[in-house]
């Protein structure tokens, strides 16, 4: 498992989650995200394509990026979301509180 | 297939793969043993864990695979005094969306076909069937 971070021309800040996010490792994608929004950045986009599964310490590391992202005037998206993780989101009704788009290039155009 | 895990949040993701890619096939589906079993296992061994050991390193966790012909059935017990699963909140409820915390046994529930606990409440069964 592991993250990747890119920024695309537009200064959107592209994390990429390889494999899963789950209690071991969601620490490290807060703190990847909370220093790119220190550093100044806005707008996030968190590509779950290439991720197998999310457990609810996942689920609740982005409920809390969305709220520290959202005071500082920035934006969270979310992409990528297989079927199973779609239905994950839809059943603890996260789907009300995040933007999600079916890739990260249409969460890009969505900003 | 038994397996002790230490208390170390960081041993979840190991031991659930050790878990999921020794299970013989044809009991499961592939989707399921890759999502739902995956995700219900890391969910117990984190709540053991954080909840159950306090991530004390002089506990561990004993996980217990049991196969049936149509079920896979895992036991994951933790060394602390149990909680009552009847008090829980609803994590749907629009006061709790917003709480980072308190997903676990909700996400479990909907996952497996079957949670139970000891009387302790130290200790989780969960019950795929199969398909």
């Amino acid at each position: 498992m592991r993250f990747t971070l890119k920024k695309d021309k537009s200064g959107v800040v592209i994390v990429g989650v390889e494999g899963q996010l789950i209690v071991g490792n969601r620490q490290e994608l807060k703190q990847k995200v909370l220093e790119a929004l220190e550093e100044g950045s806005r707008k996030f986009v968190i590509d779950f394509s290439k991720t197998g599964y999310i457990d609810s310490s996942g689920l609740g590391v982005l409920v809390s990026l969305s709220k520290k992202i959202r005071e500082q005037g920035g934006e969270l998206r979310l992409a990528g979301l297989n079927a199973d993780l779609q239905t994950l989101f839809e059943l603890t009704k996260l789907d009300t509180l995040f933007a999600i788009t079916r890739t990260a290039e249409e969460a890009l155009a969505a900003f | 297939m038994r397996l002790d895990v230490p208390s170390d949040l960081g041993m979840v993701g190991d031991a659930v793969e050790l878990v999921a890619t020794h299970l013989p096939p044809g009991t499961l589906s592939p989707r399921r043993i890759s999502f739902n079993l995956r995700t219900a296992l890391a969910e117990a061994l984190g709540n053991a864990i954080r909840y159950g050991n306090g991530e004390d390193p002089d506990r561990i966790v004993r996980v217990y695979v049991e196969l049936g012909r149509d079920f896979v059935r895992i036991h994951v017990d933790d060394d602390g005094h149990g909680f009552d699963p009847s008090r829980l909140p609803d994590p749907t409820h629009p006061e709790n969306l917003e709480r980072e915390y308190g997903r676990g046994l909700f996400v479990i529930r909907h996952l497996v076909d079957d949670v139970a606990f000891n009387e302790k409440g130290n200790g989780i069964c969960l019950t795929l069937r199969a398909g």
